[in-house]
């Protein structure tokens, strides 16, 4: 039966080819509008570590104060003394600091050019508490943050472009003039959005190159290569007083694998807090915060109002040319009262007719399915307009994108084509034959 | 006109006249916010910076190795002296940013030192005295930077230049009395800076949403920002000669010292370039958003054409009828044109709401501004005048329906 409402249903959508067209095209610009605008939104408002997203959380603490700080929250970032307290505390399972650090290294194969590379300088924690998978060897250890030594992990990437993609665990790399031993290299690994350092830098730059011990890079006196954020008198000068100041640019991140953990991690915030009161450093009451990965992503408008706004005017489109379908498939099922007159008087049951106007939408939403998938498609090339390069490369046509298109299309018209549909079966086969 | 029939009429379409009376609305709510926002951002595109911008050019050059500040300093001097050798040069200057470039260093500014909540912000740039000649801004107050002024600035040192020079707006924000020279500002600090120089205009670093309160207020220091990781060059070439100086420049830096680094992708930028870069977004989203104003408007006006070729087909015998009863071509015409006047005033009424009430989320969630008054008026004439030319062609089919048909059996 289903067949043979499709053939009913091709043949009448041949007959009026203009009304076809216009419902189909109506169809195919306003779902690939959606997917288009709904893939880059897909991309940068993802979880980008989910099985551990409500585990890793951002100890927040205000050192700005009321008058300073961005209505009434904490800085996103530590400095350098509130930072060092929370990890000297350790007050959670797994801790580490994160900043990003940019450095020279040879290129390979010309040991007179440089080329610039940019990493994280993070603590040993960082690679199990993220998950960072390691090709060969190992993250370092506790022991060697605490002796400050000159290991460096590189990423996949790196290590091919600097080895040759050989396993260098134990040989040395030099940046910016300075030796590092690689102790480990990961895995291809770059969660997206980057949430672990979204404060700092854009949360979709390029991959790291590489992770070096935090400890060392403060040593060498190796600066941020992101933001750097003060209130107040600025009063520092040099690299020693500028860590005792309030400026803020180092990233915390802590694990807290249950719930009583995440409580009492947070009472340890405001015991804290609340001691730098007493000790007269701070001047106002305890105001931490403490966010997960997604509750840290959403405070740090990682997804950028553009894509909201054209997901939002890219579905209000597709609604508009749903409305636009009805009225085209009522005009269409309408036109064929009297047809359907004889087809009722011939013993179809209202329920056919249902079903058989619901098939011909289906077609007709497959059609604009197939369409909307092709504009889609040469859409997505379009996505670079609109977004910077590292977002516009987020958003691509994939296996589940192009079921999505096809099924919200087909899905789409049959809902459109309920109300139709319904007018079509309530057709009175009696007045339909008498006034022919 | 009689409009009661009209309105009879369309009681038995209620379903056709709602659906095209949603479709208005819905239209209208969707074109007139796009228009607002393409509007916003357009104008942004068109904003000055201030520079000469057609024929700057940046260079991001990071040290190969770790100087210290003397040694970061005396590199910085030596290169600059290369680049203005180059023959396509007109001058160069020594920076931390420059305008557009999409982030970088602002500080609060006060006007007196004890001031808690700052008067303003302002984009930092430092720089030496060769800096505007190179960008190409007027001074149009006061004298330039000396030689002598300027000061080295190591890592993380916090320098407060007894001198600075500021932009017009910046100016004209904390001293709105138009006497700012030789007046001083306090940039989070207890030492004041004094105002001795004021330059027509000078973009921001950064043109987004929250530094759009402070847009053109910017200051220029005296200091080489002498620091491990390097620094910016801002290359002024001789008119005409962009492309000669593009090239030349990297070789010569090269040329006299090859520790350093400046990226193939993104380390030489033009300010075409700059500025592309900076409105990228604005331009994208007014160009996606007119294109869906554009298929919007075309769908809506097809989905009329449809709906009421449709009603005109199915009443062929009562228009027979009228026709035999002596109303003529006209009558039929302004039949149908006034059933979508009527149709699409609902619409639209439906619609202004509809177009608040998405205007006052768009306020709410993503800081946009209310919107005038004007827009709705203009998304108004345009869909009525969508209406009216959509329905145009089945109206006319429909008034050279022939009395004859009256007559025929349907």
């Amino acid at each position: 039966m289903f067949t043979y409402y499709l053939q009913l249903g091709l043949r009448s959508l041949r007959r009026n080819p203009m009304l076809t067209a216009l419902m189909v095209m109506a169809i195919g610009f306003g779902v690939s509008a959606s997917m288009i605008t709904y893939s880059v939104f897909r991309a940068v408002s993802g979880n980008p570590i989910p099985e551990k997203s409500s585990q890793l959380f951002v100890p927040q603490v205000d050192n700005w104060g009321p008058q300073q700080n961005e209505k009434g929250e904490p800085p996103g970032a530590l400095d350098y003394i509130d930072a060092i307290a929370l990890m000297r505390a350790h007050q959670a399972s797994r801790q580490t600091l994160i900043y990003p650090v940019m450095l020279s290294s040879p290129q390979p194969g010309s040991s007179s050019t440089l080329v610039s590379t940019g990493g994280y300088a993070v603590m040993s924690d960082f690679f199990p508490m993220f998950n960072v998978p390691f090709l060969y060897g190992n993250a370092w250890t506790g022991s060697d943050d605490e002796k400050r030594a000159a290991d460096i992990v590189l990423s996949e990437e790196f290590n091919q472009r600097m080895f040759g993609g050989a396993n260098s665990v134990g040989k040395n790399i030099t940046l910016s003039g300075h030796d590092y031993r690689v102790v480990g290299v990961a895995k291809h690994w770059d969660p997206s959005p980057r949430f672990y350092a979204v404060w700092s830098d854009s949360a979709f730059s390029d991959s790291p190159d590489f992770y070096v011990l935090l400890n060392r890079m403060l040593d060498l006196q190796i600066d941020t290569s992101g933001r750097n954020s003060c209130r107040g008198r600025l009063e520092f000068n040099g690299w020693n007083q500028w860590l005792q100041s309030d400026c803020v640019w180092m990233m915390p991140w802590v694990e807290l694998d249950s719930s009583s953990e995440v409580a009492r991690y947070r009472q340890f915030l405001e015991a804290y807090a609340a001691d730098q009161q007493h000790a007269g450093r701070f001047a106002w009451s305890p105001n931490i915060r403490l966010r997960n990965v997604m509750g840290w992503l959403e405070e740090q408008k990682v997804v950028p109002p553009e894509s909201r706004i054209s997901l939002a005017v890219a579905s209000g489109f597709f609604i508009i040319c749903l409305v636009n379908t009805i009225g085209l498939l009522l005009a269409k099922f309408m036109r064929r009262a009297a047809e359907i007159g004889v087809r009722r008087a011939l013993g179809a049951t209202r329920h056919e007719i249902y079903a058989q106007y619901l098939v011909e939408a289906g077609a007709v939403g497959l059609a604009g399915g197939v369409l909307g998938l092709v504009l889609t498609a040469a859409g997505m090339s379009g996505v670079g307009l609109l977004f910077e390069p590292e977002i516009a490369k987020l958003a691509h046509l994939d296996v589940s994108l192009i079921g999505l298109t096809l099924m919200v299309a087909i899905l789409a018209t049959i809902a459109a084509a309920f109300y139709p549909a319904w007018r079509a079966a309530q057709v009175q086969p009696a007045w339909q034959l008498k006034s022919n | 006109m009689q409009i009661q029939p009209i309105l009879a009429a369309l009681r038995r379409h209620k379903a056709g006249t709602l659906l095209i009376a949603l479709q208005i609305a819905l239209t209208l709510a969707i074109v007139c916010n796009a228009l607002f926002i393409i509007h916003q951002r357009l104008s942004h595109l068109s904003e000055p910076s201030g520079v000469d911008e057609a024929n700057l050019f940046v260079i991001e050059n990071f040290w190969g190795v770790q100087y210290s500040t003397q040694e970061a300093s005396s590199e910085i001097k030596a290169d600059l002296a290369a680049l203005r050798q180059l023959p396509a040069v007109e001058d160069a200057a020594p920076s931390n940013s420059y305008p557009l470039r999409g982030g970088g260093w602002d500080n609060f500014i006060s006007l007196t030192p004890e001031q808690i909540k700052p008067t303003t912000d302002a984009s930092v740039y430092i720089s030496d005295e060769s800096l505007i000649h190179t960008l190409g801004v007027k001074l149009i107050a006061g004298r330039d930077f000396t030689p002598d002024e300027v000061r080295d600035m190591g890592t993380r040192e916090n320098i407060h230049p007894p001198v600075v020079i500021v932009s017009k707006a910046m100016a004209d924000k904390l001293f709105p009395d138009g006497n700012a020279l030789g007046k001083p500002l306090y940039s989070m600090s207890a030492e004041p800076t004094v105002i001795i120089g004021i330059v027509e205009r000078l973009q921001r670093e950064e043109v987004n949403t929250w530094s759009a309160p402070f847009v053109n207020q910017s200051l220029i220091w005296p200091m080489r920002q002498a620091i491990p990781i390097g620094l910016y060059y801002i290359v002024r070439a001789k008119p005409g000669q962009l492309a000669a100086a593009m090239q030349e420049a990297p070789k010569a830096l090269y040329g006299r010292n090859r520790m350093r680094i400046i990226d193939s992708h993104d380390g030489l930028l033009s300010f075409a370039q700059v500025r592309q870069r900076a409105y990228n977004r604005d331009r994208g989203m007014a160009v996606l958003l007119g294109i869906i104003c554009v298929v919007l408007l075309a769908i809506t006006g097809a989905g009329i054409v449809g709906l009421t070729s449709f009603w005109v087909g199915q009443r062929r015998k009562q228009i027979g009828v009228r026709r035999a009863l002596g109303a003529t071509h006209r009558d039929i015409l302004h039949y149908f044109l006034t059933e979508n006047l009527l149709i699409s005033l609902g619409g639209i009424a439906v619609g202004v709401l509809l177009t608040f009430g998405l205007n006052l989320w768009l306020v709410t969630r993503f800081e946009l501004r209310v919107m005038p008054l004007a827009y709705v008026l203009s998304g108004v004439v345009i869909l009525l005048l969508l209406g009216q030319g959509a329905v145009f062609a089945p109206a006319l089919r429909a008034s050279r329906v022939s009395p004859v048909e009256a007559t025929r059996p349907v």
